[in-house]
């Protein structure tokens, strides 16, 4: 491919070292990064095919296809691969892992062999799930409602629970490293304000990592203990208050939801930057919405609960809450619109994914008002509407960031250029299949079709073949990527390092950078997204 | 099937309108905010493309600008909450006088049981323009009552009474759910509400049921030797129950409860949860020994008590004027229940 004369290959932390023991016993964060690229890749494909599992029983409105307990692990254990090993690792733990560092000018995290065994526990609990899969599964729903998961479910609900509580153990270690090295590794002249805005995100990410998942790890552990030995805590046959349990596993599970989509917002406002060539609109308001989605995210927990029987005022309050924390967000929406205003714009892939985001971002938030509004809500609740709207933002949001987060940076991770039409092609593939799959969704839910049912009336069949087919479409979009990344490592070309032009230290590092990152630490002189300051010296437009 | 795809579920019941219409209005704010988004998005994608505009001018923001679309969007959602809230009192609330129906959610199925003592399963029959009262309870794990064309839903919880009501304005046969998932048959755990003309209801609900559910509620009453206890002289070692529900109940820990279905439900199961003042906790633990439907129609027997529709038991003598649960406590003067 490739028939200029190769560079002399310089010694990065791809062939640092070699032999698996020197990736196994790494505590390079970038070598840490791509063993989590790859084990979350593996989960995605397990959530994925799950995924086809339930899009294909619901073709036709009777369950024809398997078991109703099949039925029933199929989109339990689909949800619970996605959201605790894939979702809420996918961009800290990837790309987080390996840019935290480089953006902030430093050689490695605070704690590099904590990060190691953030990996290792995490694959301890990745396992433990494999395990759960293997020996027959869990069809508690990934919310693992009580009494029916500590009660009356009879499939593996200990180990799944056991596994995802030790998954959380990752994510603390994964977040406290970042606010610990964002707090005290930033280099010589890297103030908060000069702060990438993806570093803004993680941190506010990892700031509620650290504070709830102790929660959700409790909740899990008194379910496996009220299984096992018939404590009573949430069964009220044992005395126990099942709303407790609601309660708190939303106390976590709704600021996970900020977990999983806050990095991808901070993807998206370097890709919007870098592809507009200008500082990203109102920094300060983006930087602060991300803190202040952290802090009101935990205050919104009971909207999952407005028909469970709460209290009328309770309800209230939330609600009131609930559309509060919606403000952050559309300001978030606005700003990256108007840094496009007066921009020089690119479209390359990964502009592609940031511009799908922006929309369907936008469609998944407006969508989540009318779950925050209780006269609506109280329709719509646990209905495919739902399903729709987290949809929107996790998938349509958070995985459109991811993917155009490792499209941007994959110069930088592989030191090599993927084939620009192909990723394209694949874009489109996402983008239109993802909204086939799941804008008929939410004329399901008004309809009235419950989530998790696995035969439904047959007027409900036409929309749900459209959903099937834009399943198979977006499968498409998904399984293209992987194939030409994976091509790329062996017949891309070279990437030089800053194929992009964009600002950022992580680009000053060579593609890929040398295991401690900078040879010298950088200092630095001038604000995040100085690419008036970059473009200057090219008197000539960059044509392309 | 092309011939016959409902883009929008029936609309049959009052509340159903009026959650349209806030549902129309999200839709319509949701599409203005999306159009203008994408527009803005596509319009400068396309002005300011790199051809076209190859430096791009640097703007810090604008705090004008940001305060705008702060205080727009804030003003909106507050707006809607406002409108939801309402929504949701009147959604959650069931008015006075509704008439009421007991169900009780087990897997997989829905058991309903009519004041004039019909019972049914997975077929709920109601009359037209009537306010409805659904209280409802589950034997084993959380279901949820869900009746798309009213637009209403409501968990059904183990252990205690959740209510939602709804008044149908059209005749018809419309699709009951479980919505919250409960297992294996889940998507089996579905029924049919059948809407009928106040005649045929009457018809229907007179015709094959051997007594009212507060008649079986005696009867139990009778058999699990309630009666031995709770008299209606003041001379048990029981409260008098003639006359409670809906009352405040002084406790003897100093606290006051309105004596409601959840208070009756907990009080037969597990007496000693709320005791009322100047009574001993004697009364035998019924967990476990009676069920669901039983407890239903002692609730809805002994709700039935000094309204004239239960009979009180051959020990209850009349009541007496004035309404005090036990040994007359001081503030526990009978006011009739606002809740």
């Amino acid at each position: 491919m490739a028939t200029a004369v190769q560079p002399v290959e310089q010694t990065n932390y791809l062939n640092a070292d070699y032999g698996i023991k020197s990736w196994l016993l790494t505590t390079d964060h970038k070598r840490i990064a791509m063993l989590y690229l790859i084990s979350i890749s593996v989960f995605f494909w397990i959530g994925g095919l799950f995924a086809m599992l339930v899009r294909l029983e619901l073709l036709t409105p009777a369950g024809d296809l398997m078991q109703a307990d099949t039925y029933n692990k199929a989109f339990t254990m689909h949800g619970i691969t996605m959201v605790f090993f894939f979702l809420i690792p996918s961009v800290p733990a990837v790309l987080g892992n390996f840019l935290v560092p480089l953006m902030i000018g430093a050689k490695d995290l605070a704690f590099p062999r904590i990060n190691l065994l953030s990996w290792y526990i995490y694959v301890v609990a990745g396992c433990l799930w494999l395990y759960t899969i293997i020996t027959g599964g869990v069809d508690t729903g990934w919310t693992f409602y009580t009494p029916l998961s500590t009660a009356f479910s009879n499939t593996h609900v200990i180990t799944g629970a056991l596994s995802v509580f030790i998954a959380g153990f990752s994510s603390i270690f994964t977040g406290l490293n970042f606010i610990v090295t964002i707090h005290r590794m930033r280099a010589p002249g890297m103030t908060w304000q000069r702060l990438p805005l993806f570093l803004w995100s993680n941190y506010a990410a990892a700031v509620i990592m650290v504070l709830g998942t102790p929660v959700l790890a409790i909740t899990l552990l008194l379910v496996a203990l009220e299984r096992a030995f018939n404590i009573g805590v949430f069964n009220p046959a044992l005395g126990g208050d099942p709303l407790l349990f609601q309660h708190l596993f939303w106390f976590y599970s709704h600021p996970a939801v900020y977990i999983m989509i806050l990095p991808g917002m901070g993807v998206v406002s370097e890709i919007v930057a870098c592809f507009s060539r200008k500082r990203v609109f109102g920094y300060n308001a983006v930087a602060l919405a991300s803190i202040g989605i952290a802090v009101l995210g935990f205050l919104v927990w009971a909207h999952h609960m407005f028909v469970a029987g709460i209290s009328l005022y309770a309800a209230l309050v939330f609600s009131l809450l609930s559309f509060f924390v919606a403000i952050p967000s559309a300001i978030k929406v606005f700003n990256w619109t108007a840094t496009m205003y007066k921009g020089s714009i690119r479209f390359d892939t990964p502009m592609l994914y940031a511009l799908g985001f922006i929309g369907l971002f936008t469609i998944g938030g407006l969508t989540g008002l009318f779950l925050a509004c209780l006269g609506v809500d109280v329709h719509v609740h646990d209905t495919y509407f739902i399903i729709a709207h987290f949809h929107y933002i996790m998938v349509g949001g958070m995985v459109m960031a991811y993917m155009g987060g490792l499209h941007f940076w994959w110069p930088k991770i592989s030191g090599k250029l993927y084939p620009e039409a192909w990723a394209k092609l694949s874009a489109m593939f996402v983008f239109f299949g993802f909204n086939l799959t799941f804008f008929p969704q939410f004329v399901l839910g008004y309809m009235g079709m419950p989530r998790r049912y696995q035969s439904y009336p047959p007027e409900f069949q036409v929309l749900n073949v459209l959903s099937t087919a834009g399943a198979s479409v977006l499968a498409v979009g998904y399984v293209l990527p992987m194939i030409y990344f994976l091509w790329s490592l062996r017949y891309g070309q070279n990437a030089p390092p800053n194929p992009w032009n964009a600002a950022g230290l992580e680009w000053k590092a060579a593609s890929p950078p040398p295991t401690f990152n900078f040879d010298v630490t950088p200092v630095v002189t001038w604000e995040a997204y100085n690419y008036d300051e970059l473009d200057k010296p090219q008197e000539v437009p960059i044509a392309r | 099937m092309w011939s016959n795809l409902p883009l929008f579920p029936p609309a049959a019941s009052k509340m159903a309108h009026q959650v349209d219409y806030l549902y129309f209005f999200l839709v319509g704010t949701t599409a203005f905010f999306t159009i203008l988004i994408v527009a803005m998005v596509c319009f400068f994608a396309w002005r300011y493309r790199r051809k076209k505009n190859p430096v791009a001018t640097q703007i810090e923001g604008s705090m004008a600008l940001e305060m705008t679309w702060t205080l727009i969007p804030t003003a909106i959602a507050m707006f809607i909450f406002a409108w939801g809230a309402a929504l949701y009192f009147a959604e959650t609330r069931p008015p006075r006088n509704a008439m009421e129906v007991y169900a009780v959610g087990k897997q997989w199925m829905w058991k309903f049981q009519h004041q004039e003592g019909q019972r049914e399963i997975n077929v709920l029959h109601v009359p037209v323009d009537r306010d409805v009262r659904m209280i409802m309870t589950s034997q084993d794990v959380i279901h949820s009552f869900f009746v798309p064309a009213f637009r209403i839903k409501a968990d059904v919880l183990p252990g205690r009474y959740t209510s939602t009501w709804f008044h149908a304005t059209v005749p018809g046969t419309y699709h009951l759910f479980c919505s919250q998932y409960c297992g294996t048959q889940h998507s089996g755990m579905v029924g049919e509400v059948v809407v009928m003309e106040p005649a045929a209801y009457q018809q229907w609900a007179a015709s094959g049921s051997d007594g009212s559910l507060a008649s079986e509620g005696e009867k139990a009453f009778m058999q699990y030797g309630c009666s031995m206890c709770h008299r209606a002289d003041y001379q048990g070692r029981g409260p008098n129950l003639v006359g409670l529900f809906g009352k405040p109940v002084l406790l003897d820990d100093g606290r006051t409860v309105i004596a409601d279905e959840s208070y009756l439900r907990e009080s037969i199961i597990y007496p000693g949860a709320k005791i009322a003042s100047g009574f001993k906790n004697i009364m035998p633990n019924f967990q476990g020994q009676i069920s669901e439907e039983e407890l239903i129609s002692l609730v809805a027997y002994i709700k039935g008590l000094g309204t004239g529709q239960s009979n009180p038991p051959a020990t209850m003598a009349e009541p007496t004027a004035v309404y005090p649960v036990g040994p007359q406590p001081e503030k526990s003067q009978a006011t009739p229940s606002g809740k």
